[in-house]
């Protein structure tokens, strides 16, 4: 249906607004969701700019002005430089990982067989799940006496005890692993349909030519990929920026703080009732994240005009 | 884990054989990864929470001594608050996706046909919540000023606030694929804004309308951040009480009643995708690659 849809769509779009729209597409309509998103979104935002800059906490009624006493306090004792870094980390990772394992397993389970068919339900299982429960589960597998560890003894014959969380570099990477895993199947989904949109014909064609499969597969089918690459790289780098209950379960920020991303941060000192610092946090998260998002959102944009 | 599937890949349409040995390899590849990185973590949540307290004292693969499944299920049903965590639940979600669903819509409608900068600068904002985070810390200081603070109406006001951006992303692109004929035949038998808004353009949103329903369920459901910080401590959901009992001294080292909880708290989500994998499936995927 889209498809059939999609020449007018264009046609649609270009079409001189010779009409009145103000009597056939009234702005009322843009009311309520607007009043929304003023209230709980903006307003909340532009709070973050003010409420950072103050004394605000739970242990005294009045707040002050603080001016960039906030900012100078994290970044005095390091903890803004290494969250920041560590969620960056985090969520290059994230992206990098889910979208190798959504592409593998969407390769791996193209053609339409029962088996197929039953493994990408499988594969979804986790994407329904809770975040939260997702890290439980993997804290119980990587304890130093748990599963994973338990399997490795049996297949290499040797006592296997890993400390898998206990790592200040390699549990961060441990943590995106797991981020992606229960992801991965979302990924999986949206390059199924990415694949399929590609016509056999040209693949075909291609083959005629003289391509070998490889060249096939990777200069014709890959760049008709794009969209949803494009969609997944997005959507991965973001949900894992805004990450925090996997990682809160797997480890809560430890060990030593290695894990402790942005949105953990905020939750910590919320909860020892530094309201300012946590709101400084929050702003310097809005931050990055805005600058991180403008070529993200370059890139949907050229996307939407390709099609 | 992509290796081998690149390497399949490119033995397509090699000579014959080949081609027929890797097809025929191909399905102990899949049962080959699906049991490992699938089996294993949901096999350890299933037998898990069937042992008694001392065998899941330190969690294993083993298959319980005796199972005893419903009776940890029970047990949390009633120690974990389930019932009233489950209505907690319901009472945020339900009201949040409808209120997104019908207004979000509303405004992409506009938003899709109407032309100019004005329009262009607010869509920009509109859409501005899909990547920008919200401002967790501020919001709870808003909603006490606001009389909110910790009720179901300023969380479903939160949920609302942060998921519009994504239902008006979606909704937007797809109405643009609606033909104006439509409306403006609608407009020649006298239909009013609202009439062709609610009895043409809507029906025509339904496949979009569907993924967004289920992406947003997806997140309110399974979301403890934006809850901790809004209803913490006065309303129970499902993943927030999962999250203070399993912090709490109650269920230190009570690992079968934490899957348990987890198996009863995934199992509505489950057994909607079990009913409707078909429409689901075909709903994520129609949305997010047009």
């Amino acid at each position: 249906m889209q498809q059939t849809l999609a020449r007018p769509m264009t046609a649609a779009r270009r079409a001189p607004a010779t009409i009145a729209r103000g009597r056939t597409h009234p702005m009322w309509f843009l009311v309520p969701a607007f009043a929304i998103l003023f209230v709980f979104f903006f307003l909340p935002t532009l709070f973050n700019f003010v409420y950072a800059f103050t004394d605000w906490s739970s242990f005294k009624s009045e707040i002050r002005y603080a001016g960039f006493g906030n900012f100078a306090a994290l970044l005095s004792d390091g903890t803004l430089v290494t969250a920041l870094r560590v969620t960056i980390v985090y969520a290059a990772l994230v992206a990098l990982f889910q979208n190798l394992f959504g592409f593998g397993l969407a390769v791996l389970l193209e053609r339409d067989t029962w088996l197929n068919r039953a493994a990408r339900l499988a594969f979804l299982v986790p994407v329904l799940m809770s975040a939260l429960a997702v890290g439980y589960v993997f804290q119980a597998l990587l304890k130093p006496d748990g599963s994973v560890n338990g399997l490795l003894s049996a297949l290499t014959g040797r006592e296997v005890d890993i400390a898998w969380l206990g790592s200040t570099t390699w549990t961060l990477v441990l943590a995106a692993a797991i981020h992606a895993w229960k992801w991965m199947g979302l990924s999986m989904l949206i390059y199924l349909a990415g694949l399929k949109t590609i016509p056999e014909d040209v693949t075909e064609a291609a083959r005629i030519d003289g391509a070998t499969p490889w060249q096939a597969f990777w200069s014709i089918r890959f760049p008709l990929l794009a969209p949803a690459v494009t969609f997944n790289v997005a959507t991965a780098l973001l949900g894992s920026m805004n990450g925090f209950d996997i990682v809160q379960a797997l480890t809560g920020g430890g060990p030593a703080r290695s894990t402790e991303i942005l949105n953990i941060f905020i939750y910590r000192t919320f909860g020892q009732g530094l309201f300012a610092q946590a709101t400084a946090m929050s702003l310097v998260l809005f931050l990055m994240v805005a600058l991180l998002a403008f070529p993200v959102i370059r890139v949907l944009r050229k996307r939407e005009e390709i099609l | 884990m992509t290796v081998p599937a690149f390497g399949s890949a490119a033995n397509r349409g090699r000579s014959p054989v080949s081609r027929g040995l890797a097809a025929r390899l191909r399905p102990f590849a899949v049962v080959a990864l699906v049991v490992p990185v699938m089996g294993v973590p949901l096999w350890l949540v299933v037998v898990t929470a069937a042992k008694s307290q001392g065998e899941a004292l330190s969690p294993d693969l083993s298959p319980p001594s005796e199972w005893r499944l419903w009776e940890n299920l029970a047990q949390v049903w009633q120690q974990g608050e389930v019932p009233v965590a489950f209505l907690g639940s319901l009472l945020v979600v339900g009201p949040s996706v409808a209120l997104v669903l019908t207004f979000g819509s509303m405004a992409s409608w506009i938003l899709a046909r109407r032309a100019g900068r004005l329009n262009a600068v607010l869509y920009a904002l509109a859409i501005s919540g899909i990547v920008l985070p919200p401002a967790v810390v501020t919001i709870v200081l808003l909603l006490r000023q606001l009389g909110l603070a910790g009720s179901p109406a300023g969380m479903i006001g939160v949920y609302a606030g942060i998921y519009l951006s994504t239902v008006i992303f979606f909704v937007t692109g797809f109405v643009r694929t609606v033909p104006l004929s439509l409306e403006e035949a609608a407009r020649m038998d006298g239909a009013g804004p609202a009439r062709v808004f609610f009895s043409v353009i809507l029906p025509l949103l339904r496949p979009v309308l569907a993924t967004a329903t289920i992406l947003i369920c997806l997140y309110v459901w399974n979301d403890v951040f934006y809850a901790f910080f809004v209803v913490g401590g006065r309303l129970d959901t499902l993943p927030l009480n999962l999250f203070q009992v399993a912090n709490a001294g109650l269920y230190l080292n009570n690992w079968h009643l934490i899957f348990a909880y987890i198996i009863l708290m995934s199992l509505p989500l489950l057994v909607v995708f079990a009913v409707a994998q078909r429409r689901i499936i075909s709903g994520i995927t129609g949305g997010a690659v047009k």
